[in-house]
């Protein structure tokens, strides 16, 4: 039995001729995406209470007592789903040797020339990035989140506490925006992406093309069992 | 005395009203300023700025001002517990908009016991912290005579006026969502009448009239204190946050954390300046930018591709590792 180190259990090589490779199984695609709804909710409610140019938002949601209301019970489905997301996404995120490399490189992998690094498993370090970089501000945010969510918790800190949890809270949603710019800029930029997420496969040369150890396992993990 | 019907700020709470119609003020006409960018008067109608003094010096704790609250703006709070202090409530509440906070201090200069009796409530800051924290256009108003007003169907609920207010003043309702503290009647002001806890007060102890007549009036009483040896007697209209237009006369104004907590320099605090101050604008321009620069580099970059090739090779990969003899490959560098 091939070691499995670079894929999920679940991922799997399910057509050879062109090639195609489960990399989503619809739990994780539905999952995902209900994380992302949450996230857009969250994202249109919070700048509407961010910047008094963009107050009119509330109205997408009824009003702003509705907004206020809306925003902390929305940011906890989203810490949940996320977790969700997590549990399943972590071990194959975790940073290695390679992705040093890769980054060093950087500029390689805007210019197209990716054969110049080294081979990847599921994930490059910018999807490592954007994993991390949603946990650890989804996290702050949560905390922060709590301590300013009056209704429920009106005397969990001191007023003093509670000022520096909004400014934390405000400069964490501000990052994770553009953590979330980088999500779906590089998601559309690295053509055939998306069908990840949509159909839940791609296409076996973009594996080949960005995540090529994560191919090369699939491939040997069913090298007893005949793919078609 | 009635008031003159001419005068555009009522000049003491003991009067009795106009006896004849007068028109209200304190409308949009007055706003000077709002909270989150909300509408203020293009050329605001200047009123004479009024101010409510407390002489502390004279407060016997009877309580009169906070029935005269609850009354005035129909609050009707629970009945309350006895815990053993003469608090009651036992801190602001929405429905408790002034609150007696009774001090024992033991003096260590003269050795005397003092019963410190202060009168607590908002301050009507020259530059309020709530209406700066406030994210609900319109919801928190400042008019043209000084008084701070929260304007309910404008408010969210959110709280961060609480997190603004340099003396822990706001109340949010958890039956009505929305902010509550005291308006300094200012419906009783726009109709020429002074606030309710002034008029009610026994010992005149709240005084009420233009913020020069009071501070005029402070002056004599802080002489007449000083007379009478209390040497640090002195005037509470701190700075910090422009003056307020509630002020104290303290026996102890060196020492104003001795009644019950009185913020020695009250201002809005650094954290919320620079939260509603560059933390906004650069937060909307680092957002903006990489949106505008993404969507840019969408555009124009031609991104990055997988060609015929690619597939072709991943082709010959899958094959050559499903018959299990992997062959290595030149381009395979930094792999396990």
């Amino acid at each position: 039995m091939v070691e499995r180190k670079f894929s999920e259990p679940t991922d799997e090589i399910v057509q050879l001729e062109p090639v195609e490779v489960r990399r989503y199984i619809a739990f994780t695609r539905w999952n995902h995406w209900f994380t992302a709804i949450c996230f857009i909710v969250l994202m249109l409610s919070g700048f509407a209470f961010f910047h008094p140019s963009l107050y009119g938002l509330t109205a997408l949601f009824g009003g702003g007592q509705t907004t206020r209301w809306l925003h902390p019970f929305v940011g906890i489905a989203l810490t949940v789903s996320f977790l969700g997301m997590f549990f399943q996404l972590v071990h194959l995120n975790i940073i290695r040797r390679e992705d040093l490399v890769w980054t060093a490189n950087i500029k390689d992998v805007i210019t197209g020339h990716e054969e110049r690094l080294p081979e990847l498993g599921k994930y490059n370090f910018g999807q490592k990035t954007v994993f991390w970089g949603m946990f650890w501000l989804i996290l702050a945010l949560l905390i922060t989140g709590i301590m300013m969510w009056y209704q429920y918790f009106p005397h969990l800190v001191s007023i003093e506490t509670r000022r520096i949890a909004i400014f934390v809270h405000s400069v964490s949603a501000v990052l994770i925006v553009l953590v979330f710019i980088l999500h779906i800029f590089a998601a559309l930029w690295t053509r055939g992406t998306l069908r990840a997420m949509t159909r839940g496969t791609v296409t076996g040369g973009w594996s080949w093309r960005h995540h090529r150890k994560w191919l090369r396992e699939l491939a040997r993990r069913q090298r007893t069992k005949p793919a078609e | 005395m009635t008031i003159a019907p001419n005068m555009d700020s009522p000049r003491t709470a003991t009067a009795n009203p106009p006896t004849h119609p007068v028109p209200p003020n304190l409308g949009q006409a007055h706003v000077v300023r709002s909270s989150a960018g909300g509408p203020v008067a293009e050329n605001p109608q200047p009123l004479t700025e009024v101010a409510k003094l407390i002489d502390v010096s004279k407060c016997i704790g009877c309580k009169a001002c906070q029935s005269a609250c609850i009354e005035w703006n129909d609050t009707q709070p629970e009945v309350g517990v006895n815990v053993g202090v003469y608090e009651n409530p036992h801190d602001l509440t929405p429905e408790m908009f002034t609150l007696m906070r009774f001090t024992e201090y033991d003096n260590p200069d003269t050795g005397d016991f003092e019963w410190l009796i202060r009168k607590d409530g908002c301050m009507h800051c020259a530059e309020p912290g709530c209406l700066k924290a406030c994210p609900a256009p319109g919801a928190i108003v400042q008019y043209s005579n000084g008084i701070v007003d929260f304007i309910h169907e404008n408010c969210i609920g959110c709280g961060y006026c609480v997190s603004g207010c340099p003396f822990n003043i706001p109340r949010i309702s958890q039956k009505t969502h929305v902010a509550q503290k005291c308006t300094l009647c200012s419906d009783r002001v726009a109709v020429g009448q002074g606030p309710a806890c002034a008029k009610a007060c026994p010992t005149h102890a709240i005084t009420f009239g233009t913020k020069e007549d009071m501070t005029a009036l402070a002056a004599e009483r802080v002489e007449d204190l000083k007379s009478r040896g209390y040497d640090n007697a002195g005037l509470y209209d701190p700075a910090g946050v422009g003056g307020t237009h509630v002020m104290y006369v303290l026996h102890h104004n060196d020492k104003p954390q001795i009644y019950d907590g009185l913020p020695e320099d009250p201002k809005i605090s650094d954290v919320v300046r620079n939260w509603k101050g560059p933390a906004k604008p650069v937060g909307i321009a680092a957002v903006g930018l990489a949106a505008i620069g993404a969507a840019a580099m969408a555009l124009f970059h031609r991104g990055n591709s997988v060609s015929q090739e690619d597939e072709a090779e991943a082709r010959e990969l899958v094959q050559e590792e499903l018959r299990g003899a992997p062959v290595e490959r030149p381009h395979d560098k930094g792999s396990a």
